[in-house]
């Protein structure tokens, strides 16, 4: 066994147990975010930033013993983005420069709807991106999302999940129209990539 | 005591007057027999560690000049707590004050600190009132929710 001695102070879980590593700088959201996840069945290591979370993957730096060391196992990520020091971009895009963690799934949450900010994170290779205050509704899908996606990768029913998504929106979108890009209540709207359909979604909603 | 329909009325008038929104009933949602009284510690978290953030606002809103950037920052923060436990027109107060800012308007700031800060303090009160009467009539709320 590896002879980390944070990793000895981990409490042991079932390997049947999804692992959600969540982070974020304030306490409260902190507290909220572990009660959503606890309350979903996750199990749940909080830290409060992105340097600490790399030290708890392993990913920063530190020279770890070659013999018998073992990663820790994480099946979703979850990440502020505007923290002080490392955002949670920078922390996202530490991640996926990871050989061992490039394939975890990466959210992120933002209390600000910038566009070009969904974007970038969407393109370096985030799962999402949640507006905050994150809702218990957020977290049941997205555990569906890595339940899926643990096993095999079946496409087709990602894709319908989204569009059911889509259309619940709808019902909470303002009395705004939609933008002049394609809006997710049409039906006939083609989703070519799960990035343009995350994009889209998001862009439906109200503008700050 | 008060009886449970007097305290769902408290409740009802909190949300009726926007002191609160959607997201702390999305807390009561959380909370269960094990945790029965999750809002009333998140709250009590929310006040605890915002003091700090309030009392930075408060020295920095005593420079002069203002510096708009850090105060908007730190507003930012206080405004993110503000909205994860519900605090409706917290909320509004913080994202006036953030409009203060990036127009450059000192006295605006000051102004609308002013009244964020008595929004705070009201808030506070109504919400120890409603937690203490809600904890002596029993986990209603707990009971309610069904896994």
């Amino acid at each position: 066994m590896g002879s980390d001695v944070l990793r000895q102070q981990d409490p042991p879980y079932s390997s049947g147990e999804l692992h959600v590593l969540a982070v974020d700088d304030s306490y409260v959201d902190r507290k909220v975010i572990e009660r959503l996840l606890k309350i979903s069945s996750f199990k749940v290591t909080v830290v409060e930033s992105g340097t600490r979370a790399l030290e708890y993957l392993g990913l920063d730096g530190q020279k770890k013993s070659s013999i018998g060391f073992e990663s820790v196992k994480v099946n979703m990520i979850m990440t502020d983005y505007s923290m002080p020091g490392m955002t949670g971009y920078e922390l996202l895009k530490k991640i996926k420069e990871s050989s061992i963690f490039r394939e975890i799934p990466v959210v992120i949450m933002s209390s600000e709807n910038i566009l070009t900010r969904i974007d970038r994170c969407l393109e370096e290779g985030a799962e999402e991106f949640l507006l905050k205050p994150v809702k218990l509704a957020d977290v049941k899908r997205l555990k569906e999302v890595i339940v899926k996606g643990e096993g095999k990768e079946s496409g087709g029913e990602r894709e319908s999940h989204k569009k059911r998504k889509r259309s619940e929106d709808c019902s909470e979108l303002p009395s705004t129209p939609c933008s002049s890009v394609s809006c997710p209540c049409d039906p006939s709207s083609s989703s070519p990539s799960a990035l343009s359909s995350k994009k889209y979604r998001l862009l439906a909603e109200v503008e700050q | 005591m008060a009886s449970r329909r007097q305290i769902a009325a408290m409740k009802q008038s909190l949300f009726d007057q926007d002191y609160l929104d959607e997201q702390f009933i999305q807390l009561e949602e959380l909370q269960d027999d094990a945790n029965p009284n999750f809002v009333e510690e998140i709250v009590t978290l929310y006040y605890r560690d915002s003091s700090r953030l309030v009392s930075n606002i408060e020295q920095a809103l005593e420079r002069n000049p203002l510096e708009f950037n850090r105060l908007d920052s730190l507003m930012h923060q206080f405004k993110g707590s503000s909205s994860s436990i519900g605090a409706k027109k917290v909320k509004a107060e913080c994202t006036l004050f953030r409009e203060y800012c990036r127009a450059g308007n000192a006295e605006g700031c000051k102004r609308s600190f002013q009244q964020l800060k008595r929004e705070y303090a009201t808030l506070r009160k109504k919400l120890e009132a409603y937690f203490q009467q809600a904890r002596q009539a029993g986990p209603f709320e707990a009971a309610r929710r069904s896994k």
